[in-house]
């Protein structure tokens, strides 16, 4: 392995790692609002909404993120709408992410007791405000380890999105050594790349859940 | 409407030529996962010896593998292995590698919780009814482990095939990759060939995985009172 | 008895969950400052009395009223009226995320948007009374069964609720600690609020009660005074209740011997 390569290199994989992290920042943040939304619409049953949400979560869970851009970047151009690289890795991300975020707060609002809600709602509290201070605090605190595997998953599904063709750290990799054949070194900064990024939040995460462990609510 | 876009489906041998992608796609599948479930129950039963090093070893193996994208280990064999080892590794080879190489660290972790779940009471009042260690194991372990396991398992094949989808990106020719050959085939005939050719193969992966999924939630719920 | 101010007025009301009929017909008018203790043998339709005047299950018939003011059968601003009836459950259901004094202020801060500073210092006074000022800061899992039910009976007053119902609230208490809750209980029929009380502790609704209601299969067989209900009930049902506490203190004294 090369030294000078690396270091060659290393500007690239920076700026390319900065994509990542930005888009998936933006993904896994959508991903929570469209997982909040579901969840919340299947827990209180709304009718007509709460079949779409389970057909979404369906397809969504079933399918590679790899074919859903594929579709979106290749095919719905074919009837008018053209989406930046950009945009559509944003939108498969969210697409993906929405329904493995909605797993993570269902299981969060199944375990809050009924009976938590009928003391909020005895108070005088309305709905929304049930919803606000007494359910989604409790269910969140639940869902934690949950998020936490969803948000390490969606950063590694970010992996594809050079397959539409954004400069993101698999497309920088590819491209060295397509042109240079410095295959060790590109892959060497792709692995340490992603290292950079995942490692430290797997850490992160760990000392938190560890934390909620012991300090778990109970009533 | 513009023009019938699906009829590219029935030009030819296009439909044929898609499912023999498809089977692809799922040969390579089956072999991974076959390979990582029986690799991966021995991992498990490693990664519970109480020695140290054996833990720090598995552990590591476990860890690095999880957080690396699929597709960067995909990459590095692929890729380095040609160079390291002076062997050109085919794109289907280096991916069944790659996934059995993933899917044994997966299976190994939920084969080691499964049997660290088993309470030590169990064991005890296997030993009060005069059960030997093997019979144990035969009549309470293992039956509780493979409740536990199995939904688990299925889940993780699921997962393995989504994940297949990635090798259309180190050129093996599989669903995707034919998919993309009859839209850059049929590029002036039917030029809307892309919106259907993904959109079957969106379906084709979720025919696929649905089932497969809605057994795995049903069998947990069956067996959940374990 | 003084025509007093009435409170609740609860007509002819009807509770239905498809074929199972819980309440029939029941009819009931709490005055001002009137305690109320139902009792009756288990799905008589007690606890269920109490949800419905709490609006958490809705009636098939006839109606609740407020002051006045018709309450039961509403969609919108079932929360406002709500905010005029304070409820204390069997299981406490504290809000495990929030700690004491948060707790209490939860409802008069974000439902009656009062100043958070007043809130706080009407719960701490309140806190006082029962007892409980050092726990202010503390987290409902650091409590005990007793503590926690009498913060959850603080939770409800601090609303100024026109009438407070209590639902079974010793029913989930270790015995050492029921005396705790039931002597807060007394002292605020004492002070004149108006409450309506399930329980089984057949002693203290003799103690507390201005008037005994009993309930069996989902209607009112019989209604009088404390001394009247225990001394002499009217009814066969009444009478085979009572024995059924009679018998259990019997046996409790020749099992000791």
């Amino acid at each position: 392995m090369n030294i000078d390569v690396l270091k060659e290199y290393a500007p690239a994989y920076f700026s390319a790692a900065g994509l990542t992290v930005r888009i998936a920042l933006i993904g896994i943040a959508g991903s929570f609002l469209v997982g909040l939304l579901c969840s919340l619409i299947r827990y209180y049953k709304i009718p007509g909404l709460r079949q779409i949400a389970g057909v979404y979560i369906e397809l969504s869970r079933n399918t590679p993120l790899l074919i859903q851009l594929f579709f979106l970047y290749f095919g719905l151009p074919k009837i008018g709408i053209l989406l930046s690289s950009e945009t559509c890795a944003i939108t498969g991300l969210i697409f993906l992410g929405g329904s493995y975020m909605a797993e993570a707060f269902r299981s969060g609002l199944e375990a809050v007791p009924n009976i938590q809600i009928e003391s909020a709602l005895s108070l005088g509290l309305t709905k929304g405000q049930v919803i606000g201070y007494i359910l989604l605090p409790q269910a969140v605190s639940v869902s934690i380890p949950a998020f936490a595997a969803n948000v390490i998953f969606l950063i590694k599904e970010t992996s594809v999105f050079s397959a539409v063709a954004l400069a993101d750290l698999m497309y920088t990799a590819k491209s060295f050594i397509g042109m240079s054949y410095n295959t060790d070194e590109a892959l060497f900064m792709l692995v340490l790349s992603y290292l950079g990024i995942l490692l430290p939040i797997s850490v992160i995460f760990t000392i938190i859940e560890r934390k909620l462990r012991y300090a778990g609510f109970g009533n | 409407m513009q023009d019938l876009g699906i009829r590219v489906l029935f030009e030819g041998k296009n439909l044929i030529r898609l499912l023999e992608g498809l089977w692809v796609t799922i040969e390579i599948s089956l072999l991974s996962v076959l390979i990582s479930m029986i690799l991966g129950i021995v991992l498990g039963m490693i990664m519970t010896v109480k020695n140290p090093l054996v833990k720090a070893v598995t552990r590591l193996y476990l860890e690095f593998v999880r957080i690396m994208p699929q597709l960067v280990l995909l990459f590095l064999v692929y890729f380095g292995m040609t160079r390291a080892f002076h062997v050109n590794l085919s794109g289907e080879v280096s991916a069944v590698i790659v996934f059995s190489i993933w899917g044994t660290a997966e299976m190994g972790d939920l084969v080691r919780s499964a049997l660290i779940s088993i309470p030590a009471h169990q064991y005890e009042s296997g030993r009060a009814l005069g059960l030997t260690e093997g019979q144990i194991y035969r009549y309470i372990v293992i039956p509780q482990t493979i409740r536990r396991l199995v939904p688990l398992a299925i889940n993780l094949a699921t997962r393995m095939i989504k994940t297949t989808s990635l090798i259309a990106l180190i050129g093996v020719i599989e669903v995707v990759k034919v998919g993309q050959q009859i839209i850059e085939a049929s590029r002036l005939s039917v030029p809307s060939a892309a919106l259907w050719i993904y959109g079957v193969i969106f379906f084709l992966y979720f025919i696929i995985c649905y089932p497969v999924a809605k057994l795995a939630a049903r069998l947990e719920k069956a067996w959940n009172t374990v | 008895m003084s025509k007093k101010e009435e409170i609740l007025t609860i007509n002819h009301i009807k509770k239905d969950y498809g074929s199972l009929e819980v309440i029939k017909d029941i009819s009931l008018t709490v005055g001002k400052g009137e305690v109320v203790v139902v009792v009756g043998p288990s799905g008589c339709g007690k606890s269920t009395l109490l949800r419905c005047i709490n609006g958490l299950e809705t009636i098939q018939g006839g109606e609740i009223s407020l002051k006045g003011e018709i309450i039961s059968g509403r969609q919108k601003d079932m929360h406002l009226v709500r905010q005029k009836i304070g409820m204390v459950f069997q299981s406490y259901d504290l809000f495990p995320h929030k700690n004491i004094l948060d707790n209490i202020t939860l409802g008069p801060v974000k439902a009656q948007h009062r100043k958070k500073e007043e809130a706080e210092e009407e719960a701490e006074k309140l806190l006082v009374r029962v007892g409980l000022l050092d726990k202010k800061d503390a987290y409902p899992r650091q409590l005990s069964g007793g503590q926690k039910q009498r913060v959850a009976i603080v939770r409800a007053l601090c609303m100024h609720p026109e009438v407070m119902l209590f639902d079974e609230v010793t029913a989930a208490l270790d015995p050492e600690m029921v005396r705790e809750v039931l002597d807060v209980m007394l002292e605020l029929a004492r002070e004149g609020s108006t409450m309506i009380i399930v329980t089984h502790e057949m002693q203290f609704a003799r103690a507390i009660a201005d008037r005994i209601i009993f309930l069996d299969k989902g209607e009112v067989v019989e209604e009088g005074t404390p001394e009247e209900f225990f001394e002499n009930p009217k009814t066969e049902r009444a009478r085979k209740f009572l024995n059924v506490f009679e018998f259990d203190t019997v046996k409790g004294v020749e099992d000791k011997k």
